[in-house]
């Protein structure tokens, strides 16, 4: 019997097959069968604070509208109780998660003010997240913000939350920075727990017949493994902390690559939203029958076995790949 | 006992206490009355209890008859039940008001008072709706301020319980339903103390059931009825007393004492006013000033108006009284003086009052909110000392006609020095109403002083102008009259002093606050004349503040509200500087706390950075302006615009003289070209470069600001430097140029045409053929193109089809530049029937936010065109619009077939083959119109010549000898609740008319309560918690006549399906029906999205377009087309970009998605039925009419 417990972010898990964030893992029925199914952890979708702001302010924008103009009108729309356009929903949606299961949840938070980062991730502990995953995610259009105040603010967000919260935190990262390694010890320095590889940027479209710029979503694929794989790789005992990989994660292989390069912990959304939570078991069956095949007998034993510093020629992982790739035609 | 001191106005506070002692409350919207409707619907979504503690069952009717009905058999069950409503309303509750009372039951119909449409419709307030139930039998209390309609409404419920006399308790439309002020709020102990347990169970007892059987409702024969009828006295006798009775038990539990009959004056006041309503606080002070003065002068409030109790009255009346004067504020024309006016007449002579008798005047006042002030009063008391004094007078206008109004002088006030009065001059948009309520609950709730708000509007939706007039001060105010002099006085926009004469409130010595977006040093240089002579002439202090860059700065957009509340309170000195602050931002919290925390941040963001930014201005000694105040309409407008309507669009209305106004309430169209209101900052401008002439930009201008035209290149000479033009892509109209051009001081800058616009740039898709940019900049350069392009001749309409979207937008609009919201969904639909059909049309409107815009004074958006051709339009009610519309087919039917046999009688003289063409015409099309019109331009003059009856006849009828289509156009308030049995009628009766119905889904005008058409899981007033039922598919039953036209449409999902439906509608013999989606401000989200909106609400299935021909039944066709696909997307991805969906989500997510998923079964089940009806088999009967033959 293979050991699939992996240790990450200074928790033990049953094994590293972690639900991300999607749907599934937002509501409460959802997130049962995901335990049933054998998941070791849920990370709850992010809490956007800019969608936060953004519903308030329409909100607000709406029942103003036309409002105290007209004197048969003062208003257009009746006044109800409550509205759920701040945190709360999360907060409540996710402690009630963490209290139906027994499997690990993660909160995730995508903040967009100092004052928010910090406020939302108190309250994303307060709500019981077992630990808690920043979702740096902003696209800088700003052609007079440079690379190293970007990376500053972040740094500095990280250090903010890291004083104001005891959970473990993750730090989710897009791959887009010209000195990643750098940037990642950085953020190991200012509190990081761990280093969550990569988000996955969901790019608009444009409609050719409207000449519109159109939102679109698409599910990952197996081919979008390789870059978090290729960069966990490369960190992985460089930098001390954990690492989670997430996109491109499909089968029982794409975890096994994952541990390899250096993840303590998988995450996988497209899969199941794809095939279903069956794909859970079928998928840790595959891994242990693998592993079984192989000889392994832990998570632990495979971790980093197929990292940078593990591997006999480091520089497949560096430029010298790109140049065989393309001497191969 | 400590009672709790609450802000609010007379709707809520009478609404507490309705609700409290209800178990049933049946409510309709009417202004000013709905809020009290509103406050029940949400507090039973709420849960809240009664007094009993269960939750009383709100229902919206279909109207105040159906309100009334269901009333009537909610307490013939047994149940306590109430309604509220005012004006119209009222009337149309009359018919139950007679049973109700005939069968002696208990019950209280709370009505804020107001004006019955006669020569035109008002929404603000008299009595005249209250006097018209005098007959029912019902008791009829009223109350003068918001304290009393709270007390009153405790009295009025505990008292009929006892005399079993319905009652009606009534207060002054706008002026004490809407005044905000400080009360004593009673608690549940007070309401369970007036409150006797064994006369609610004995109403129960007395309840029909068929446990314990009865017959009530009899039909009564000659023999009996007048008996029965005499049956209720003694309950009538015996009722003035139990008020009373009820009136002291009040008194002695809250310490506020009333009496039937009040009297507040000398005790031997010579002098005597009888008065009911706010007015009575106004004579009251002004009595109470005069006799500091050493008069001997007094009031009679009168609270129980019926039964009107003899004895008590002239037991209130002073023994000295010489003079009586009874002031009514309605008016019955023709009578030998208005209804309270002969009860005191009637008193007196039978009540044996001291002899010599008093003289006895009457005389009117305050009709439609007119203002009644203690000037007023004063000089109410004046006429009495009087020799020969007016009777049957008037007081606050001047009547030149029948000269009956009486003098006064303006000039005299009675504010208490000690209170402080406010005025602010908002814009709608601006938020100023909103913080002047806030302020109003902040210093009557933060601190001792006691505080009154009231808040007047212009009428209209879009750039409204709003006053608002606080008073705050340690006493008790009861100053029901606007603020005439102000020691603070704010202009919340710098454009309103070219407008307006801002500084008239202004008392000398009082603070000016403008928000400008000139500084301290700037802004002298920059005011009219008149305001800097006003400033120096009352010694104003002068302060400014950026309030737009400040707005701009902490992310409030053009909410300034909060920024120019601070500098109130700053300046004024209310309270300490931060303890305002601070209690600014608990208020801020309070309104906005539940819309999320960003808001709340922002708005505190925006206090903390005002301070700053506003500065005094040192006030020069000279005035230096080298420019005056605009003139309302420009100097070529007509006569009557200028000297009447322009006079109202100043704001200066109450000047006019009687003479001024039309007798009959007629006015000439065509008046929204000279009000150029000048509300947007941006607007669009053309770019011919990139445009492709398909006219789509003008189709959905809700304004009719956007025109196009196709003219000769001669035009080209003599146009404006700045004039563009291309050349022109009509097949018809080779080797011409084309315009288009846009209105500046008209756009409301909606946006809507930029969001239509399908060209775009190549290189750089975000510029369109059409774009906003800056007005200020560019707006005298338009100006001078509009009116070049006005002065080009319109297209030759008989030169090319009409059945395009391409080719209608060339035909000049007749509904233009109306005060409909900026982007209104309805008017677009308006402005293309004109475009179409406008000078051949007959509007019977129903009442609603059409009414509105479409009629409200000062002007008309209906126009006519250089022939003097136009919409003829009127409105009647809410609910007889369809048969009002019948009423016009009817008269042009009966003239049209009495003019056909004039002419086949008249032959001889006028000539047969005139006679011939006249008879067999075909006029179906715009040339065959246009010579009908040449004949019938010939029939007449050969008809003037000669001396004959049945000539004369016919040329007072031969106009009609031309088609003219009768529109019945209304929202769905009017189609599918109230006017519905009507248009029903009128569908059926087979007759050529046409129904359009601005389907917005809500009851729009009075701030959208639900109705029959609201779709199921949209949440609206009246169905705060979304409504669970689905919409009613009118159109399906107007479907299932058979010889019906109907159509479904949606301009912004196809407005070549609409054109085609509308022309299909006039062809039509018979009756028609347009369904016409309106997006609408009550939807909830930006109104530049609306045609957006239209097309994922087709694309969704939610409304499918389709039109259903009978003409095609004949051919042997279906008659059914659905001009709209299968639906592509989900309800929720349309429904959810509306904030009448997305509340529910945001507030009760497992009832939006129980609902949600049964609106989306809706859908699927009516695309079924309706592909099912298209789908079958017709075959042609070889008769091209199916209808009333």
């Amino acid at each position: 019997m293979v050991d699939l417990t992996t240790n990450y972010l200074g928790l033990t898990l049953k094994n590293p097959f972690v639900a991300s964030s999607s749907p599934l893992t937002n509501k409460l029925g959802t997130a049962l069968q995901l335990e049933e199914a054998g998941v070791a952890a849920l990370i709850m979708p992010s809490l956007f604070e800019e969608q936060i702001i953004h519903d308030s302010l329409r909100l607000d924008r709406d029942y103003t509208r036309g409002a105290e103009s007209f004197a048969e009108a003062l208003s257009y729309l009746p006044e109800t109780g409550q509205y759920s356009v701040g945190p709360d929903k999360y907060l409540d949606n996710l402690s009630n998660i963490k209290r139906a299961v027994k499997i690990p949840v993660f909160g995730s938070l995508n903040g967009v003010t100092t004052g928010g980062w910090v406020d939302y991730a108190r309250r994303i502990e307060q709500a019981g997240a077992d630990a808690l995953e920043l979702n740096l995610y902003d696209i800088c259009t700003d052609p007079e913000m440079g690379s190293q105040e970007q990376e500053d603010r972040h740094i500095t967000l990280v250090r903010d939350v890291r004083a104001r919260v005891s959970i473990p935190i993750a730090v989710k990262l897009s791959p887009f920075y010209t000195a990643l390694p750098n940037f990642a010890r950085r953020l190991t320095e200012a509190g990081a727990d761990g280093l969550v590889l990569f988000n996955r940027f969901y790019q608009p479209d444009f409609d050719l017949e409207t000449l519109d710029v159109v939102p679109h979503l698409v599910l990952s694929n197996s081919h979008e493994l390789r870059l978090p794989l290729r960069w966990i790789a490369i960190l992985y005992g460089k930098i001390r902390t954990d690492f989670g990989l997430t996109s491109g994660l499909h089968s029982a292989e794409d975890l096994i690559k994952a541990v390899m390069a250096g993840a303590s912990a998988t995450m996988v959304a497209s899969e199941l939203l794809m095939h279903g939570f069956g794909r859970v078991t079928e998928i840790l069956n595959d891994v242990q029958e693998w592993m079984e095949e192989h000889e392994y007998v832990s998570i632990e034993q495979m971790k980093g076995s197929m990292s940078h510093q593990a591997i006999g020629d480091p520089s497949a992982l560096e430029r010298a790949n790109y140049m065989r790739v393309l001497s191969s035609y | 006992m400590m009672r709790e001191k609450i802000t609010l106005d007379g709707n809520e506070a009478t609404a507490k206490i309705a609700y409290k002692l209800s178990e049933v409350v049946a409510i309709y919207p009417i202004t000013p009355s709905s809020a009290m409707g509103e406050f029940a619907d949400e507090w039973a979504a709420y849960k809240q209890p009664n007094l009993w503690g269960t939750i009383p069952l709100v229902i919206e009717m279909q109207s105040e008859g159906g309100a009334a009905g269901a009333v009537h058999g909610a307490l013939q069950s047994g149940a306590l039940t109430t309604t509220f409503t005012a004006s119209q309303g009222l009337l149309l509750m009359i018919p139950n008001m007679y049973k109700i009372a005939g069968e002696l039951t208990s019950t209280v119909f709370h009505v804020s008072a107001r004006s019955i449409a006669a020569q035109g419709l008002s929404i603000f307030g008299d009595h005249s709706d209250v006097m018209a139930t005098r007959g029912t039998g019902f008791a009829l209390l009223a109350s003068n301020s918001v304290q009393e309609a709270h007390d009153t409404a405790l009295i009025a419920h505990t008292a009929t319980m006892e005399a079993r006399v319905p009652f009606l308790h009534f207060f002054d439309g706008f002026r004490t339903s809407h005044e905000v002020n400080k009360i004593e709020q009673l608690g549940q102990e007070d309401i369970r103390a007036m409150v006797d347990d064994n006369l609610v169970q004995a109403h129960r007892a007395r309840a029909l059931s068929p446990d314990r059987p009865v017959l009530r409702g009899t039909a009564q024969n000659p023999d009996v009825y007048f008996q029965a009828r005499e049956t209720v006295n003694p309950y009538y006798q015996v009722c003035p007393d139990i008020v009373q009775k009820y009136m002291d038990k009040f008194a002695a539990l809250t310490g506020r004492s009333y009496h039937l009959f009040d009297y507040e004056g000398a005790p031997d006041a010579e002098r005597v006013i009888v008065v009911m309503g706010s007015g009575a606080e106004t004579v009251a002070d002004t009595a109470a000033y005069l006799m500091g003065h050493g008069e001997k002068v007094g009031v009679v409030k009168v609270r129980l108006y019926r039964p009107f109790s003899m004895k008590h009255f002239l037991k209130a009346l002073p023994a000295t009284v010489k003079t009586i004067t009874v002031l009514d504020r309605c008016k019955e024309p023709g009578s030998s003086g208005e209804p309270l006016y002969l009860d005191v007449v009637a008193a007196i002579s039978e009540g044996g009052a001291s002899d010599p008798k008093p003289r006895i005047l009457g005389g009117r006042y305050g009709l439609s909110s007119k203002e009644f002030t203690p000037a007023m009063a004063k000089g109410v008391f004046d006429e009495m000392l009087k020799d020969t004094p007016k009777n049957h007078f008037t007081v606050g206008i001047y009547d030149d006609v029948t000269h009956n109004s009486i003098d006064y002088d303006p000039e005299f006030h009675i504010e208490m020095p000690q209170t402080v009065r406010c005025v602010f001059w908002g814009l709608g948009a601006d938020g100023t109403v909103g913080a002047n309520k806030n302020s109003i609950k902040i210093i009557g709730e933060e601190t001792d002083n006691f505080a009154q708000g009231y808040f007047v509007y212009d009428s209209k939706k879009s750039g409204s102008v709003t006053i608002s007039h606080l008073r705050f001060g340690t006493k008790p105010i009861r100053a029901p009259y606007l603020i005439s002099q102000a020691n603070f006085v704010a202009c919340h926009q710098f454009s309103f002093l070219e407008r307006y004469d801002v500084l008239k409130y202004a008392a000398p010595g009082a603070v000016f606050l403008l928000n400008s977006i000139y500084g301290p040093d700037q802004v002298w240089d920059n005011l009219p004349r008149e305001v800097q002579q006003a400033i120096i002439d009352k010694k104003l202090r002068f302060y400014v503040i950026d309030a737009y860059e400040v707005a701009a700065q902490t992310g409030m957009g053009g909410r300034i509200n909060t920024i120019m509340q601070t500098c109130f309170f700053a300046i004024s000195n209310v309270l300490p500087r931060e303890q305002a602050i601070t209690e600014i931002k608990h208020a801020i919290e309070k309104t906005y706390g539940k819309r999320g925390e960003a808001v709340v941040k922002r708005n505190f963001e925006a206090v903390d950075q005002t301070l700053a930014n506003l500065f005094e201005v040192k006030v020069p000694e000279q005035v230096t302006s080298g420019f005056t105040r605009r003139p309302p309409v420009p100097n070529q407008a007509p006569e009557f615009v200028q000297q009447v309507l322009g006079a109202m669009i100043a704001g200066e209305g109450d000047s006019l003289p009687v003479s001024a106004m039309p007798a009959d309430g007629t006015y000439p169209t065509g008046t929204t070209q000279w009000e150029k209101r000048n509300i947007t900052l941006e607007i669009p401008v053309w770019e011919p470069d990139l445009c492709i002439q398909c006219g789509k930009c003008c189709f959905v201008c809700p304004h009719a600001v956007i025109r196009e035209k196709v003219y000769a290149p001669s035009y080209l000479e003599g146009a404006p430097e700045s004039w563009l033009a291309m050349d022109a892509r009509w097949k018809e109209f080779p080797d011409m140029k084309y315009t288009l051009v846009v209105s500046p001081e008209d756009c409301t800058g909606c946006g809507l045409c930029v969001e239509v616009c399908p060209a775009k740039d190549k290189s750089q898709v975000g510029r369109k053929a059409i774009n906003m940019a800056p007005q200020p900049p560019i707006r005298e350069r338009e100006n001078i193109n509009w009116d070049y392009f006005l002065s080009l001749p319109e297209v030759d309409r008989t030169q090319m089809s009409l059945k395009t979207v391409k080719n209608s937008q060339l035909l000049q609009p007749l509904f233009e530049f109306s005060g409909a919201c900026a982007g209104c969904g309805e008017t677009p639909y308006l402005k293309l029937l004109t475009q179409l059909l406008g000078d051949r049309i007959v509007v019977a409107n129903a009442t609603g936010c059409s009414s509105i815009y479409g009629g409200n004074l000062p002007t008309t958006p209906w126009a006519k065109n250089a022939e003097g051709r136009g919409p003829a339009w009127s409105n009647s009610l809410f609910e007889d619009n369809a048969e009002f519309g019948l009423g016009m087919r009817l008269t042009l039917d009966k003239h049209g077939e009495y003019a056909r046999e004039l002419l086949a009688q008249l032959a001889g003289l006028v000539g047969e083959s005139l006679v011939d063409e006249l008879l067999r015409a075909d006029q179906s099309s715009e040339a065959g119109i246009k010579a009908q019109r040449e004949r019938v331009a010939t029939l007449k003059q050969r008809l003037a010549g000669i001396d004959d009856d049945q000539a004369r006849d016919l040329l007072s009828l031969a106009d009609v000898l031309v088609r003219k289509s009768v529109w019945i156009i209304g929202g769905d308030g009017w189609a599918y609740d109230i006017g519905y049995g009507g248009l029903d009628h009128v569908l059926a009766s087979g007759r050529n008319v046409n129904i359009l119905v601005l389907d917005t889904e809500v009851y729009s005008n009075t701030g959208g309560q639900a109705s029959k058409s609201t779709p199921r899981a949209a949440v609206a007033k009246f169905a705060a918690q979304g409504k669970s039922i689905p919409k009613k598919d009118m159109g399906m039953i107007a479907m299932a006549y058979g010889y019906v036209y109907v159509a479904r449409v949606a301009m912004g999902a196809s407005d070549q399906q609409t054109l085609t439906a509308f022309a299909e509608a006039d062809a039509y013999d018979g009756p028609s029906l347009i369904i016409a989606y309106s997006h609408c401000i009550a939807h909830g989200y930006d109104l530049k999205k609306g045609l957006e909106q239209q097309k994922l609400a087709v694309a969704s299935g939610v409304w499918p377009l389709y039109r259903f021909n009978p003409a095609l039944i004949a051919e042997g066709h279906n008659p059914l087309s659905i001009d709209s696909k299968e639906p592509t997307i989900p309800v929720s991805q349309y429904a959810y970009n509306e904030t009448r969906y997305r509340m529910l989500l945001q507030s009760d997510e497992q009832r939006a998605e129980a609902l949600m998923k049964l609106a989306q079964k809706d859908v699927r089940g009516r695309w079924d039925l309706y592909k099912q009806m298209a789908a079958m088999h017709y075959e042609g009967d070889g008769n091209g009419k199916t209808g009333n033959d």
